[in-house]
This record gives C-alpha cells, structure tokens and sequence, in this order.
C-alpha cells in the first residue's frame, strides 16, 4: 500500500511529464489513425506542443521567481530557468511557419484535386 | 634495377589522347583512320624501346598520384608486364589495319574507333600496373570500354551478351575489390613484389579464401569454367573486337592477373608452405584448369558457327595458360606465360580469317564453307598455319608453349597435365582440321573456284600474323622475342 | 586576414540568410535582377567559406563566440574539420543557382522567381548554419530554416504531385524536427547547458544515463528521417524525383547530408560514440539499418522508369553506404573505425558532386525534350552528347567504377569493413553496387545504343548557363577520383577527430 503511496505521489509531483507525454501519444494516434490531413496536420501540432510543455516545464520551480534582480528578488531566492522559456518561444515560432506552409500546401491540394482525405489523394495520384 | 621513365605512362596515354581526338573530330574518315595507326604505330615505339633495359633486368617506373598513404597510382615495368604490354601493343597496330578494312561501311565507327583505343590504352595499363590497386581500376576501365564496342550492333541478342558480359565481369571485379582490401587489411601493402607481399602468419584458411576471391574475380576473364559464359555470347561483336578484346585483351587481363596474383602477391614459396600445411590451392587451380581445357574443346567441337568454335577454342586454350601458372614450377610458368603472346596470334589470325570470310561470303557457319580454300587460298592458308598451331606441331609458336608445359608439369610429378595436353592436342585437331579438309577438299556448291580474295586490309594482317606464329616457333631461342622477356619474368620469380 | 577570417563562419551564415530575405525586396521593380542578387549573394558567401577553410587547415578550428559572450553562457559558432562540408555547400550553391537562371522559368512563372532564389539562399544559409553551430538548440532551428524552405521549394511548381510529395515530407520531417528538439531538451534536462562541447564533457562526467539513452535514440530517429534511412525513407522518391531538377540536386546532394551531419555532430562529437564510452550496441544497429538501407534502395530502384525517380531511390542507397562506413567504430580501439569513417565521409562530399551532376543532367534532357521517362528519352545521346556524356560519367562515378568519385568511397568503406571484421557489410555493399550499376547501364543503353525516339525531333544541346555547371561537377567527379589524395587530406583530420584521435593520425601503411 505505501508503495503505491509513494508511486501517486511521484506521479503527482510529475504531472506536467505525465500530461506531456499523455499529448504525446494523442498526437502520435492523430497523426497516424486520422485521415484528414488537417486533422494530421493538428496531431503534428499536439506532439509540438506537449514537448513545449515538457520543456518549458522542466525549467519551472514552485514558488519560483522571474530571473530579475529587483524588488524581492535577489540572487539568493529561486528562481525560474528561463533558458527553456527562450527555447520555446523560438519553438512556437518555427512550429507557427510549419503550420503556415502545410496550410498553404493544403489549400493548394484542395483546390487542385477537391479533396483533404490522404486516402482519396492517394487514388487520384 | 628500378629506373625512373615517363615511358610506361606515356603509353596508355597515347591511346587516351588518340581516343579522345577521334571523339572530337572522329566524324571525317581520314583524320580517323590516320589517327588511330599514326596512335598505334608511336604507342608501339615506346613500349619497344623500354624492350632492351627490360631484358636486361631494368624496371622502368612511373609514380602517378598518390592515392592515399600506402597506395599510389603506380606503373611499373616489369619482364612480366613488359611481356605483356609487348603483345597488345603489338596486336593493336595489326588490329587497327584490320579493323579499318573490316568497319568499312559499318555504324557508329567514331565511337568504335574511340573506344577500341581506350580498351588498348587500359590493357597496357594493367600491363605496367605496380600494384594491385592499379591493376584493378585498369581492370575496371577494361571492363566498361569494352562494353560499348560489345554491344556495337545495337541489336537485341548484342545487348543481351552485353548485359550478360558485364554482369559475368563486374561480379568478378567485386571479388578483385574485395580480395585486394583484404590483402592490404592483410599486408599493409599492396604492390607486386618478389617473391610476394603475404605471409604464412596470416593463417592458412584465410589466404586460402583470399586466393578463391582472386581467382573467382580473374576467373571470370580468363573464362575458367563455369565462369566462360560471357565469352561465346559476346562474340556477336564485330570480328576486330571478338579478335583483339575477347581472344587477346580481355580475357588476357585475366589470366595476367591470375599469374599477378600466383606470383607477386602470393609468391611461389608460400602457395607451397600453403600446400605443406594441407590446403594445396594451385593444386585445385591446377584441376580447374584442366577440366577446362578437355570440357571447351569438347564444347568446340560441337559448334558450327566458325567464331563460337574459336570462342570455345579461346576458352580452352586459355586455360593451359593457367596450368602452367599453376604447376609452380619454371618450365610450367614459362610455357605458361608464353602461351599469352602465342595463343594470341594463332587466335587472332583465326579471328581475322572468321571475319574475312564474312565479309566477302557472308558466311558465318562452318558447314556452309565448303570449298572456301579455293575461293580464297591465301586466307585459309594462314587458318591452316593457325590450326597446326593451334595443334602445337613443330615449327609452330603452339608447340613451343606446349614443350616447355610438358616439362613443367613432369618437373611438378603431374603426368595428369601431360595427359590432359595430349588429349586437348588431338581434339584441337579434331575440331580445326575438318575446317580445313572442308575449305580445300570439298567442292564450294556452285562449282565455281575463282580466286577472290578479301581486301587487302584484311588479308594482310592475316599473313603477318600466321607469318608471326610460324617465326615464333623457328626462333624461339633467339634474345629479342617473347621468349627470352618470359624467361627474364620467370627468373624473377623463382628467384633463379 | 587572420582577425577577418575569424568572423567567417559566422558571415556566411548570415549573408545567406539575410541576403535570401532580401531578395524579394532588391529585385521588386525587375524579377529576373533576383538571379544576379542570388548569385552574388552565394558568390559573397563562397568567399567567407573558403577564408573559413583557409584558416582551418592553417591555424585549427575555428571558435566564434557570438557576441562575445563566452560559452557555455553565450552561442558557440564552431568551424571544425566536417564543416569543411559548408565549401561544397556554397560551391554547389553557386552551380545550382547559375544552373536555375534558365531551367527554373520552364518549371515556374517569372512571377515567383525572387521566391524561388530566396527558398535557395535559405536553404543554403539553413545548412552551412547547421554545420557550423556549436550550440545544440541552434542545430534545431537551422534545421527547421531548411527544412521549411525544403518543403516549399518541393512544391513551388504548384503541381498536385508535388504538393502531396511535399506535404509527405512536412509530415515526416516535423516528428523528425520534434524528435531532435525532444532530444535536445532531454539533454538539456541532464546537463544544464546547451554548447555541445560543454555537454560532451559533462556526459563523460557522469555516465550515461537513462534519459541520455533515450535522447540518443530520439537524435538517431530525427536524423534517420532527414537522411532518409530505411525505414524512415517513404517521403524521399516523391520529393526528390517531383521537386525541379536544380532543387531535386540541392536536396539529394546536400540535404539529406543534413542528416549525416546531424549525426556526426550529435552522435560524434557530443555522444562520442567512436570514443570512450561504450555505445557498441548503437553503432551496430546503426551498422545493420545501413546494409539494408543500402539493398533497398538499390533494389527499389531497378523497378523505375522515371529517370530522377532512379536517381531518387539510388540516393537512399548512397546514403546507406555512408551511414555504414561511420558506424563502424569500437570504443575499445578507436583506430580500427578509421578508414571506415573516412570512407563515410569521402562519400558525403563525393555523393553530393555526383549526384547533383546526375539530376542536374536529367534536368538538362527533360528542359530540352519535356520527358523524363527512359523510354521515351531513349536515343537522345545522339542529339546531346554533352550532356549525356556528362551523365555517364556521373553514372559511373556512382556505380563506384575507377577511376571516378565513387570509387574510393567503395573502396575505403570495404576496406573499413574488412579492418573492422564485418565483411558481410562489404557483401552488401558490393551487392548493392552491382544492382546501381545494372540501373545505370539500363539508362546509358536507354540513351545512348536504342533506336532514337522518333518523337523527339529538332532537339539540340542544353543552353551553356546549364551545361557549364555539369562540366564543372562532371571534372569534380574526376578529379575526386583520380587526384583522391586532394580530398583525403581534408578529410582525414576530420574522421581522426570524430574517433577522438590525433588529427594527424595515418592508417595503416602510412
């Protein structure tokens, strides 16, 4: 029974992996079992953001601070990483111009073959 | 002696630089025709004036690139490679008179020209190569020039035996490519040296697979049975190609670098500390070779087209070279090697009266050539000249390779050899003299026996060439002929 | 000069980028102006690239710290020997763009042409940024620069085919992108620090963990997809057969390189796995995926009548050759991986000329006669021996016959194989070669001794902006073969360092 305690607990303090890698594989099934290449495409973007989420959570700390000397904050109090902040922000951004080329490449399928289906594409080839 | 020259580079060079010319303004006949012999005829020169020093025991080296620590592009000549520069360069110049007379109206001739030089240039490349390395990017380069002038009818059956040669061949470079890492990974070293670059150290299982890969690469040039396939289906090629590349060049690079690898690589000491420690490979090399000669002169026999009879002729023939590389013992190499330059002529002069006939008659079989002899004496003289060497009767150059063989293989206690040069003795004649009796003895069909000779650029080259084996028989002994360059190579070998 | 050339590495990077952002501007009022601007800009970036290499062989890598702040804190730039691969990236640049300023109207509108020299430029900027970075997170996002202008260059015909090839290769590179960027983070996570040598040094510190195995396997995942291994290669035919010929050279020659670089980078320099820690298990899958990558793509291959769709699946091929002569490392003796990683590399610089050279023909036949498929260009030769001369060259060099290109990276590979004790790899690769030679031999028969195409009348030589990149490629495939030695001494610091050896090391008989 504490065993099962002690492994609640650490899945408690480890949600955010937990609900990363939960993203994860519901973007992992999107991508593979859909066959809408929007809905493809929106899996892509689930597993982009559920490793945002790793990261930028991985650098968290509970009760921490933002990383400026200021009113409160001295070098001493904890404070949060903000090196995966960075990261993701530049992620985000390059995760936003894939998304913004495959739309584009999908409005030019949809108006050449009239379809979005990846199987019906796959006949008119 | 190691002498320093440009000569062993410029003569695969003269025959690139020829060949690319006649890429260039190869389309007007003249300019075609005096390139290609103008290229032979200086290619001859400098390979003949490195003759004397090479006799007298000089090796003339060239240093190409350095291809990478431990390797470099290398040409070195040495007796052997002197030797056998010596014949294609020689049979080029002969072969070049007769391609020009035989082309006369054909296809495509620019690229034939063109490529029949590269072929030339890389056979003499694998003639001086230093290093098994070199040989082989040589080998290659024959392999792929050759291809083109295979398949230079363009018809589908031409395609087929050149689908068929390449794959037959490339599968055999592969086993090269890999034998030679494994001698390098092996030796750290990959030039021809005396007495050879292996040690027993490396384990006797090993160097008995590093031999097969050899000899399973070269074997298939040297159309060592079952590895001949190639061979009679490429001679849909025309006859100047059948007769230079696939009775002289060619398959001759082959069975070179089979005599590379017996002696330069492997060395006459260790094959028989190999022999000693229980795996006799020349041994087994020896019994491949005879099975081939009795199996092709057998195959020979029963072939009406005139050229796959040759072509099957070539297939046994060749072998008695690799018997007497393989007897290891002087007399055996000797008679060996010089079968190379004397099976050359009499197969060459076979080939140019083959192709002869068809073009004056059209006639490709040998049951439709009753009577030939009457209609053209002096071609089928020379066939006449051929076939009895081809027999190895006395003054024939084709007894001379076969006495020094016999002596070999008494020396090495195999009187199986002698045998089986015997029994392939009375089949040649069992499948050339009927040829004979037919050209002469029988009346042509039609009854008509004016005399109608080819053209002079295919007749002559016939009659140097039969003229050649008759005078290679009569002075064998004298210093200036094969013989003696093979006796210099031997020397070398046994360490004599 | 010496203080000039420090800054190189990080100029070329810069002048690509920005300059391929600025085309669409400088050539507002005139759209054919944006090939001049493109061909300076790459010119200007040849120029930094060869001071960079210059200074390289002369003085050591190169460390740049951005902005002077020091690493680990700032971003590293580092120039070592495997970004020498940024010359031939800039040299083929300037071929493919010169090469582009008369095929690429026959495929695209004048309209789109500055878009098109600026998905060039980045393209080009993305990976000379990859292999110059010494930064992990760096690495990710020039490798999604190129990547996306990849994608977009695939689909700038606007035809279906290629939109849906291109999609294909979306799809596939983002997992492979969020796979690399997993791994980064995960390294990340361990280390605290995102300069390469800072983690390289840490991950000797504590031993390999969990975590750490996990990220090496996720790098190999990204990085198989980019190179398109077997399995991960579906996305390659299309694109690289569909995209236009100039582009289809950039991707096959360079691009999929990408790849291999990210794992020299990654694999090599951070995880050390020729080095001292015990990776064996790694190299020798990754040993075995390049054999049947290899045989696959040989195999796959010999099925296609689309003459680029032949190049495509032969690359595939190519790419396993080079993954296997770099797999063949052991941590116990660094040394007996030798030749075998300077085979693999020989093959990145010698595969990207000679590929390029054969889609840059085949560009050259289907610009002149509109086919593509071998029997319908059968007989062209005749009517554009240079060109065909050309490629038969390059097919040659590719089948790996001396004394071309394509032979010393069989012949070094093979000799790595045996030195390494796994000759079955040389088996595989000697198979593989005879199945791409028995292809290429198809297309030289196809062009050269069938019965010409009747309906392939009034065809003449490619116009010479075409035909004087493929003779310079061509000469490459000769000279790389022929004068190897040339090549071999740049690359043999570079494979003597990625085992963690001297780089004046020699093999054996040296």
């Amino acid at each position: 029974m504490n065993d099962l305690t002690e492994l609640f607990n650490k899945l408690f303090v480890n949600f955010n992996y937990i609900v990363a890698a939960t993203l994860f594989v519901i973007g992992l099934y999107t991508v593979i079992a859909k066959s809408n290449l929007i809905k493809k495409f929106m899996g892509l973007n689930i597993i982009e953001t559920s490793v945002f989420l790793f990261i930028v959570s991985s650098g968290a700390i509970v009760g921490g601070k933002a990383p400026i000397i200021g009113e409160g904050v001295s070098s001493k109090t904890a404070f949060v990483n903000p090196i995966p902040q960075a990261l993701i922000l530049t992620g985000i951004v390059v995760a936003m111009s894939t998304t913004a080329v495959a739309l584009s490449l999908m409005i030019k399928l949809y108006e050449q073959c009239g379809t979005l289906n990846a199987d019906k594409l796959k006949e008119l080839k | 002696m190691e002498v320093y020259s440009i000569r062993p580079l410029l003569a695969p060079m003269i025959s690139i630089v020829c060949a690319i010319l006649i890429f260039w303004r190869g389309d007007n006949t003249f300019l075609r025709r005096s390139l290609s012999i103008s290229a032979s005829i200086i290619k001859w020169i400098v390979v003949f004036s490195m003759l004397p020093g090479s006799l007298a025991g000089k090796i003339y080296v060239t240093q190409l690139v350095p291809f990478t620590p431990g390797i470099s592009i290398l040409l070195r000549v040495d007796a052997l490679g002197m030797f056998f520069g010596m014949v294609s360069s020689t049979l080029w110049v002969i072969t070049t008179i007769y391609a020009i007379g035989y082309m006369e109206g054909e296809h495509a001739r620019k690229r034939f020209f063109a490529f029949f030089a590269l072929c030339v240039s890389t056979t003499v490349g694998i003639a001086f190569a230093g290093n098994m390395f070199t040989l082989f990017v040589f080998y290659e380069m024959l392999t792929v020039c050759t291809y083109p002038l295979v398949i230079h009818e363009e018809t589908p059956e031409a395609m087929k035996a050149g689908r068929k040669y390449l794959v037959y061949t490339l599968t055999g470079g592969s086993f090269i490519l890999f034998a030679t890492a494994l001698t390098f990974s092996l030796s750290g070293t990959v030039s021809f040296s005396q007495p050879g670059i292996l040690s027993i150290n490396s384990g006797v299982g090993i160097l008995a697979v590093l031999f097969a890969m050899f000899m399973l690469g070269f074997g298939v040039k040297s159309a060592i049975m079952p590895l001949h396939g190639w061979l009679p289906s490429a001679m849909v090629a025309p006859t100047p190609v059948s007769s230079l590349l696939h009775a002289v060049a060619v398959v001759k690079a082959g069975v070179f670098g089979i005599t590379r690898v017996t002696y330069n690589i492997f060395g006459v000491s260790l094959l028989k500390e190999m022999a000693s420690k229980g795996i006799n490979v020349a041994y087994i090399l020896m019994w491949a070779a005879m099975i081939t000669i009795i199996c092709g002169s057998l195959m020979a026999l029963m072939q009406d087209n005139l050229k796959k009879r040759l072509a099957y002729s070539t297939i046994s023939q060749l072998s008695y070279i690799v018997l007497g590389v393989s007897l290891l013992t002087p007399d055996g190499a000797a008679g060996g090697i010089v079968h190379i330059v004397n099976q050359a002529f009499m197969k060459i002069t076979m080939f140019f009266v083959a192709g002869a006939i068809y073009k004056k008659t059209h006639k490709k079989n040998i049951s439709e050539m009753h009577g030939i002899g009457h209609k053209m004496p002096i071609t089928m003289a020379t066939f006449t000249v051929a076939s009895l060497g081809m027999m190895g009767l006395p003054p024939t150059a084709g007894f001379i390779s076969k006495w020094y063989l016999c002596l070999g293989a008494l020396d090495a206690g195999q009187i199986i050899a002698v045998v089986v040069l015997l029994i392939s003795s009375f089949l040649n004649a069992a499948y050339f003299l009927p040829i004979v009796y037919r050209a002469y003895f029988v009346k042509p069909p039609d009854g008509d026996v004016t005399t109608d000779e080819a053209h002079w650029t295919l007749l002559l080259p016939c009659v140097i060439c039969s003229l050649y084996v008759i005078a290679l028989g009569l002075f064998a002994d004298l210093p200036f002929v094969p013989l003696a360059l093979v006796r210099e190579a031997v020397k070398q070998f046994f360490v004599l | 000069m010496i203080e000039f050339s420090q800054h190189c590495p990080v100029l070329m990077t810069i002048t690509l980028i920005i300059g391929g952002a600025l085309t669409p501007i400088v050539s507002i009022s005139r759209k054919k102006f944006s090939f001049w601007w493109a061909f300076f800009v790459s010119l200007l970036a040849f120029f930094f690239c060869s001071c960079a290499v210059w200074r390289l062989y002369t003085m050591g890598p190169i460390s740049y710290w951005l902005s002077g702040w020091e690493p680990p804190y700032g971003i590293e730039v580092y120039f070592d020997y495997v970004s020498t691969i940024t010359f031939l990236m800039t040299a083929l640049g300037i071929l493919v763009i010169v090469y582009s300023k008369r095929y690429i109207l026959h495929d695209i509108s004048e309209e789109k042409l500055p878009t098109y020299y600026t998905l060039v430029l980045l393209i080009l900027g993305g990976m000379v940024g990859f292999s110059v970075t010494g930064d992990m997170f760096n690495l990710y996002v020039f490798l999604e620069i190129l990547s996306l202008s990849g994608y977009a260059l695939i689909a700038i015909t606007e035809e279906k085919l290629n939109a849906m090839a291109s999609f294909k290769y979306l799809v596939m590179g983002s997992v492979s992108s969020v796979s690399v960027l997993l791994g980064v983070a995960l390294l990340y996570n361990v280390t605290g620090t995102l300069n390469m040598a800072d983690i390289a040094l840490r991950l000797q510190q504590f031993g390999p963990t969990t975590a750490v195995y996990v990220a090496l396997v996720l790098f190999i995942i990204g990085f198989s997809v980019k190179a398109a291994l077997f399995p991960v290669h579906a996305w390659l035919p299309d694109a690289h057969a569909l995209a236009p010929s100039p582009v289809s050279a950039l991707l096959s020659g360079l691009v999929i390189k990408i790849g291999i670089v990210g794992m020299l980078r990654v694999l090599y320099c951070v995880y050390k796995l020729g080095g001292p820690v015990d990776f064996t298990s790694v190299t020798n899958f990754m040993g075995w995926l390049a054999a049947v990558t290899v045989l696959v793509g040989a195999f796959f291959a010999f099925f296609q009548d689309d003459i680029k769709m032949i190049f495509a699946y032969s690359s595939i091929s190519n790419i396993g050759y080079i993954l296997m002569g770099i797999s063949l490392v052991s941590f116990t003796q660094p040394e007996r991986g030798y030749l075998g990683m300077m085979g693999g590399l020989v093959h990145v610089f010698n595969h990207a000329i000679i590929k390029s050279t054969l889609f840059l023909c085949a560009g050259a036949l289907i610009y002149k006669t509109g086919f593509r498929k071998l029997s319908d260009l059968r007989g062209i030769g005749k009517k554009m021996p240079i060109t065909c001369g050309v490629l038969t060259i390059a097919a040659l060099s590719i089948a790996g016959i001396p004394p071309t290109a394509g032979f010393i990276c069989k012949w070094y590979i093979i000799l790595g194989t045996i030195e390494f004790g796994k000759p079955i790899f040389a088996v595989a690769l000697l198979l593989g070669a005879m199945l791409v030679f028995a292809y290429y031999i198809k297309i030289i028969n196809a062009l050269f001794f069938r019965e010409p195409n009747e309906s392939i009348t009034e065809v003449d030589e490619a116009p010479l902006s075409m035909l004087v990149p493929i003779i310079i490629l061509a000469i490459g495939c000769l000279v790389m073969g022929i004068f190897a030695y040339l090549p071999l001494a740049v690359i043999r610091p570079a494979a003597a360092t990625m085992l963690g050896l001297p780089s004046t090391y020699l093999p054996l008989g040296g």
